[in-house]
Formats: C-alpha cells, sequence, structure tokens
C-alpha cells in the first residue's frame, strides 16, 4: 500500500511510520503545519508543531529513508479546530480539539487529500487498534485514544492506520531507541497544542474579550460575578473566584453555564451526578445500531466510563446511565464501547448537549 | 534523477572543485606575515582580481563573505548606519516588494531596532520595478532616504530590472543604490563600474562555485559599518581570516560562469521556452508568471534565461512538488524555508496574485547541467501530475481566520 505517514515529531507518531515502512508498504512522511507562527524550540511538553518537531520529523524520516514534506494545513486547523474550539467556549461548552482535529484534519483535509493524491491510507501514532475495520482500545489502557478517535465514520477507518496500538508505551520508546530515532526520549505532548504556555483562560480572553457575568447558587441567588463563561467548565472545582464558602461548608462546583446571560450556576458535587443525558450528532464507526443498545460510555478524554442504555432519537441519542457520573460536560463527546467483557470495541459517540 | 531546482543551488564546475581541493591542501592564514601567510595571501588576492575582473569591478571593491545573506546583510544595514551617521534624517530603507528576505528581513530589522522607516517600492504585474516608482518614492522625502536596495533578477520569477535606469533615479537624488544580484552574476551582462551601483550583492553556489562564499562589491566611496569586527580584514567592513580555499573556488567559478555565459545563456532560453511551451501544450491553462522574456534590459534578457514560473489553476504547490519529486524531477515551490512550510510567494502577491495563484504555483529553474532529456522529464510527468494534483484540490480560499 502506499501510506502517508503523519509525523508529528513525537516518538508514537516515529515508530508508527517505521513500523508501516517495516510492514513493507511505500510510506511517505508529512508533517502539519498546524500553524503559522511557529516557536522555534518546544517548551517543555507543550507544544506539537514548532520547528523543532518539524526537524525531529525530517530526521525521523532521513532514517527510515522515505521522502518527507511538510503540508500547511493552518487555515484548515484555525477554522475547523481552533475557532470551533474558541466558539464552543463562548457557548458554554467544554469542546475536545484532538478529536475535533481527527475529525476534521487528520481524517478529513489530509486524508481526502491524500487519497487524492493516490495514497491508500494515513498513518497516525494514535494509541488505538484497527482489526477488520473495527476500532478497539490501545492495549496501553493508560495511553488509549480510542475517545478521541470515536468520531470517525467507517469510511475514515477504512483508510486508517494505528500501528502503535498493539503496544505499550515503553516498548515503542524501546522500539524508537532501537531504531535509532532521535525522538526516542522526547517528552510526551500534553495540554493543547495551539496554546503552549498552557493558558487556556487567558487564550480564550484574548479572542472573546470580557464578557462579565454572575456566579449563581442553585437557588438563583447571586454569590459573586466573573469575566466570562469561557472560564468555567461544568464539574470545576478550583478557580471559582468566590471570597464566602458554601452555607454548608462543602465544596463547590460548576453545575451549569448559561452562554447568553453569562450566568455560571455552582452547587455541591452531588448536584454534578447525572443519569441521563441527550447527545448530537451521533458518528457510528461500525454502522449505525437498528435500535437502543447497551453499552459502555466514556463522557471525556480519561475516564469517566458507565454502563449505558443508548436510545437512538430524531436528532441524536438519549443516554440512560446505570449508575450516575460527574462532569458529563457539554460539548464533550460521549463514546459507546460494546458491552462485551473486553469492552474495547468503539461503536460511535455523538456530543453531549446541554 | 531530473534537476530543475538551479536557483536553489547549481551543481560546482569542475575546475572550481579543483582549485578549492588544491587549495585545501595549503597551509596558511592570508593575514600572516611569512611565506605560508603570502601564499595565501596572494591566493585571495588572486581571486580578488578575477573576481573583479569578471564583474568590472576594481580589486579593492570585492569585499568576500560566506555569501548572498551576509552580503546583503552588510550591504542594507552597513550603508544604512553609515549614511544615518553622516546625517540622522536619513531613516528611509527603500526596498522593493520582490527582494529575497536576506534584504527584506534585514530592512525590517532596521525599523523593530534602529528606527528605520520601510518603504517598499511596488512592482509591476511582470514582478519589475520602474524607475517612475522608485522616483515617486524618493520624491517624496527626498533627505531622509538612506539607501535603496533592488535587486538585479528575481529568483522566484525570473524578472530582471532596469538597474541602470534605477541607479540614475536613485543618483539623481544623491542616494546610494544596492543590488542583490545573486541570480544575475554569470547569467546576464554585469558591469559594476559601468552600472553604477553602490553596492552589489553575489553569490558562488548559484553560479558553479562553493557554498558559504560570495562577495560585496562596494564601490570605493561608498561607506559601511561593519557587522563583524576583528581583525579587520576586507577593508575593515568584514572582519574574519579569509576562507582561502572557498575564496579561490569562488573566484574560478566566477570567471568561468561569466566568460561562458553568452553561449549558455542561449542555449537555456532555447531549453526553457521548449519546456513552457509543451507544459502549456499539455495544461492549457498553465500560466507563466513574470516577464514574457522577449525584451532586452541593460543588453541581457529581461527575464532570466533558465527560469520557468508557472501556475497551475487548482492545484497546490505543494502536491504538485511532492507528486513531480515522486517521479524524480526535482523543483520548488518557491523560496525554501527552513520549516518547510511553503508560504504563498510574497513575490507574486506584490506583482498582483491571488493567494490561490500564488500557492498553486511551481518553479522550474534551468542550469549548466540542464539537457533536453531534462526538459522531456518534466514535460513527461507533468500532464498525470498536474491533473492527480486536482483531485486533491486548491488551496481553500478565503479570507485568513484570525485565529
Amino acid at each position: 500500500m502506499r501510506v502517508l505517514a503523519a509525523l508529528s515529531g513525537g516518538v508514537d507518531s516515529s515508530v508508527a511510520a517505521a513500523r508501516a515502512v517495516r510492514a513493507g508498504h511505500d510510506v511517505v512522511g508529512v508533517h502539519l503545519a498546524l500553524s503559522r507562527t511557529r516557536d522555534a524550540l518546544r517548551s517543555g511538553s507543550r507544544g506539537c508543531c514548532s520547528r523543532e518537531d518539524s526537524a525531529d520529523a525530517a530526521r525521523v524520516a532521513d532514517v527510515l529513508g522515505i521522502p518527507y514534506y511538510v503540508w500547511d494545513l493552518s487555515e484548515e486547523f484555525a477554522e475547523d479546530v481552533v475557532a470551533d474550539f474558541v466558539a464552543s467556549y463562548a457557548a458554554g461548552e467544554t469542546p475536545n480539539p484532538c478529536l475535533r482535529c481527527n475529525e476534521k484534519i487528520k481524517f478529513a483535509a489530509l486524508l481526502d487529500r491524500a487519497l487524492a493524491l493516490g495514497f491508500d491510507a494515513v498513518c497516525t501514532g494514535h494509541y488505538a487498534r484497527l482489526d477488520g475495520g473495527v476500532l478497539r482500545r490501545s492495549v496501553d489502557e493508560g495511553k488509549d485514544q480510542s475517545y478521541v478517535l470515536s468520531v470517525l465514520r467507517p469510511d475514515q477507518l477504512a483508510h486508517a492506520m494505528f500501528p502503535v496500538g498493539d503496544t505499550e508505551k515503553p516498548a515503542i520508546r524501546a522500539e524508537a531507541a532501537a531504531l535509532g530515532l532521535r525522538t526516542a526520549a522526547k517528552p510526551d505532548s500534553h495540554d493543547i497544542c495551539f496554546i503552549p504556555d498552557g493558558d487556556t483562560r487567558g487564550f480564550l480572553r484574548e479572542r472573546l474579550g470580557d464578557r462579565p457575568g454572575s456566579l449563581v447558587d442553585e437557588s438563583g441567588e447571586v454569590l459573586g460575578t466573573h469575566d466570562g463563561v469561557h472560564g468555567f467548565t461544568v464539574g470545576q472545582r478550583k478557580g471559582l473566584g468566590l471570597d464566602r464558602p458554601a452555607a454548608d461548608g462543602r465544596p463547590r462546583y460548576v453545575l451549569g453555564i448559561e452562554p447568553v446571560s453569562g450566568t455560571v450556576t455552582v452547587g455541591p458535587g452531588t448536584a454534578l451526578e447525572v443519569s441521563t443525558f441527550a447527545a448530537r450528532s451521533p458518528v457510528w464507526c461500525a454502522g449505525a445500531p437498528d435500535g437502543p443498545f447497551a453499552c459502555t460510555v466514556q463522557v471525556r478524554a480519561h475516564g469517566g466510563t458507565a454502563p449505558a442504555e443508548v436510545t437512538p432519537t430524531t436528532d441524536g441519542v438519549r443516554v440512560d446511565l446505570a449508575e450516575p457520573l460527574r462532569g458529563v460536560a457539554p460539548g464533550q463527546a460521549v463514546a459507546f464501547y460494546r458491552a462485551d467483557p473486553a469492552g474495547d470495541v468503539v461503536l460511535g459517540s455523538a456530543t453531549i448537549l446541554r | 534523477m531530473t534537476y530543475l531546482d538551479h536557483a536553489a543551488t547549481t551543481p560546482m564546475l569542475p575546475a572550481a572543485i579543483a582549485a578549492m581541493t588544491e587549495a585545501m591542501a595549503h597551509t596558511g592564514n592570508a593575514s600572516s606575515l611569512h611565506s605560508a601567510g603570502r601564499r595565501a595571501r596572494r591566493e585571495v588576492e588572486e581571486a580578488r582580481e578575477a573576481v573583479a575582473a569578471a564583474v568590472g569591478a576594481r580589486p579593492s571593491e570585492v569585499l568576500f563573505t560566506t555569501g548572498g545573506t551576509e552580503s546583503d546583510n552588510l550591504a542594507v544595514k552597513g550603508i544604512f548606519w553609515a549614511r544615518g551617521a553622516a546625517d540622522p534624517r536619513r531613516t528611509r530603507v527603500l526596498v522593493s516588494a520582490i527582494e529575497h528576505h536576506a534584504v527584506l528581513e534585514s530592512a525590517e530589522w532596521l525599523v523593530e531596532h534602529e528606527g528605520a522607516e520601510l518603504v517598499l517600492l511596488p512592482v509591476d504585474a511582470a514582478g519589475r520595478v520602474t524607475p517612475e516608482a522608485l522616483r515617486a518614492a524618493l520624491a517624496e522625502a527626498p533627505d531622509t532616504a538612506a539607501l535603496v536596495s533592488v535587486m538585479w533578477a528575481n529568483n522566484e520569477v525570473g524578472t530582471v530590472n532596469p538597474i541602470r535606469e534605477l541607479v540614475a533615479v536613485a543618483h539623481e537624488f544623491g542616494v546610494p543604490i544596492h543590488t542583490d544580484a545573486v541570480q544575475a552574476v554569470g547569467i546576464l551582462p554585469i558591469d559594476f563600474a559601468a552600472c553604477g551601483v553602490d553596492a552589489l550583492t553575489l553569490t558562488g553556489h548559484k553560479l558553479g562555485g562553493p557554498y558559504g562564499a560570495g562577495a560585496l562589491l562596494l564601490g570605493r566611496d561608498v561607506a559601511a559599518v561593519p557587522l563583524l569586527h576583528g581583525g579587520g580584514q576586507e577593508r575593515d567592513v568584514r572582519s574574519g581570516t579569509l576562507d582561502t580555499p572557498s575564496v579561490v573556488g569562488l573566484s574560478t567559478a566566477v570567471a568561468k560562469a561569466v566568460a561562458d555565459a553568452p553561449q549558455r545563456v542561449a542555449a537555456l532560453a532555447t531549453l526553457r521556452d521548449d519546456l513552457v511551451a509543451r507544459i502549456r501544450a499539455i495544461v492549457p491553462d498553465a500560466t507563466l508568471n513574470g516577464d514574457p522574456g522577449d525584451g532586452v534590459i541593460d543588453g541581457g534578457p529581461s527575464r532570466l534565461p533558465g527560469n520557468a514560473h508557472l501556475s497551475f489553476p487548482g492545484c497546490e504547490g505543494d502536491s504538485l512538488l511532492m507528486l513531480l519529486d515522486a517521479q524524480g524531477v526535482e523543483c520548488s515551490t518557491g523560496s525554501a524555508c527552513t520549516s518547510g512550510v511553503s508560504q504563498p510567494s510574497h513575490v507574486l502577491l506584490a506583482m498582483g496574485a491571488t493567494d490561490a495563484v500564488a500557492r498553486g504555483s511551481l518553479r522550474f529553474s534551468l542550469g549548466h547541467t540542464s539537457t533536453a532529456a531534462d526538459v522531456d522529464a518534466a514535460v513527461e510527468a507533468i500532464g498525470a501530475v498536474v491533473e492527480r494534483a486536482r483531485r486533491a484540490g486548491a488551496p481553500r480560499r478565503r479570507a485568513a481566520v484570525q485565529a
């Protein structure tokens, strides 16, 4: 097969490309330039497309003996990921930009272009497995990224390759070292790649400005004010900016965000527990269900799983949880995993509604 | 392999390799006073005389540098500082909008750090600076101009500027003018004294000499403040131990390239015209950017004879380049950048092209090793490549999202 290996300059995509080469594929390496203003060097574990990263990706391609190019997808990224991220916060939601990037950039803009240019598949360093078109969690449970891939349709998965999903991360690093790849000991990237200083609130304030609103309790009593709903996420406990404790002395959490009025409701942790919620825009990785089905849901990138009954509706799905979950944030995805002992097959996902 | 990227760098001439290799075996610092030093100095000075003779300069006007970027930096910053020291009102730096980044970024740096005011000289649709445009810019505030810098021939689209006319306008206002002639030396007829420019950049690796070796021709009466301080070599303007082998390689290449230019230029123009005509026969909507190349400027062609810069509507340059590379045809989407990201060319944008046209372009550049077989290979590949790149789509066209 002709395989386009997306090389971020990190260790996982390096080994993924190396494995594609070893499997006998005709591989071309491509680094995605997602920002027009790129920093020369990485700062710690943050950021993912500095010039240092593209240089590292180029060196990996050298060692693997494959052609290497940089493709500028910065406009697509700015529109489909960054603008979506900002708009989502402005609407009182909590977006997941990595998931959006997979949906709109890596397995849309990049994959479409790759297919048109004569490639058969796009290969990435995601920790997930693909067995005959079936998306599964990776062997390394701590690194599993199937959640952020759960937005992919069967036609996208048909042209995807995740060669590192069957291996634990330490073995991937060892493999990179054995191959002489200089990314072997590079720190993992964390946080959001387009907010390299990690200051998400500052990033949003720059783009959205201050939009003052009120902090209220469940009864509607005003407890304080804030600079904008984009500073809050459902389930958040720290940084609420309240100067007096709750009457019962218990910690308070963000329960809900109303973007139009700018009202943020806070209350006790127990009020965060959700037993049923709706979600929109479902995507079915393995084909649409023909009716209600039992599964395990995951409501955020790490943790937050529970058994549930999912019922397709006219405009999305309804999720009825077998046990209540906290931190079910509008804007995040709910991913559905098959209800079998392994529980690792991804059935699809949808976007959690308020 | 079909190498059609001579404007990026061109193979070293065998004579230059031989001369340089021989010089590498010699020991001697050209500044030393003993016999080995004298020998090195002699090699350097003979090289200086050879370069001077080839480009119509005096030996004392040849300052050896590490190449185009250093020469451009030295000219723009050095002359700016010297002019400002003589009269602090001179803060305007007039450079054309199609300059190489070595000039543009030097000028921008002066704006950010030295209180300069940047005046970007507009170009016409062919990418040419007209004497009228320069006159208008100078006349706006004649006493405040520090210097003018306009490249002799553009590296991307190959358009040749009317340097003599521009020199006349600049000198009418008493303002020194520098020209980046990196793409022109060894191709176009260049006589430093006769054309009257105050400073001229040339570099080795664009004309068959070594990388990392170039020169700034600096008129004897033109003052420039040095960037590098040290032992006072090169008229006290450019300190540093002279790189004798590189200087020898450079001078050998300059002499040979200039001597062979008339025949080579005719051959290159024939190959280039054939390439353009055959590509346009296969891809009828492909357009040639820049000057058509049938005019005469200062006794030479109005377009670099080895340059074919084409736009392919509906295609992204990156896609075209990758697909041609896979077919063994090597060309360029514009000027390469360290991170490998091709930005829409500032040259094409200055010429009035849209962002999408600018990004859907390829530069084929022929040089002294190019043959009819190279043209055949490119022509053979182009049809399928364009068709496939078109399927992959053009760059998204819309106002940039300010994220």
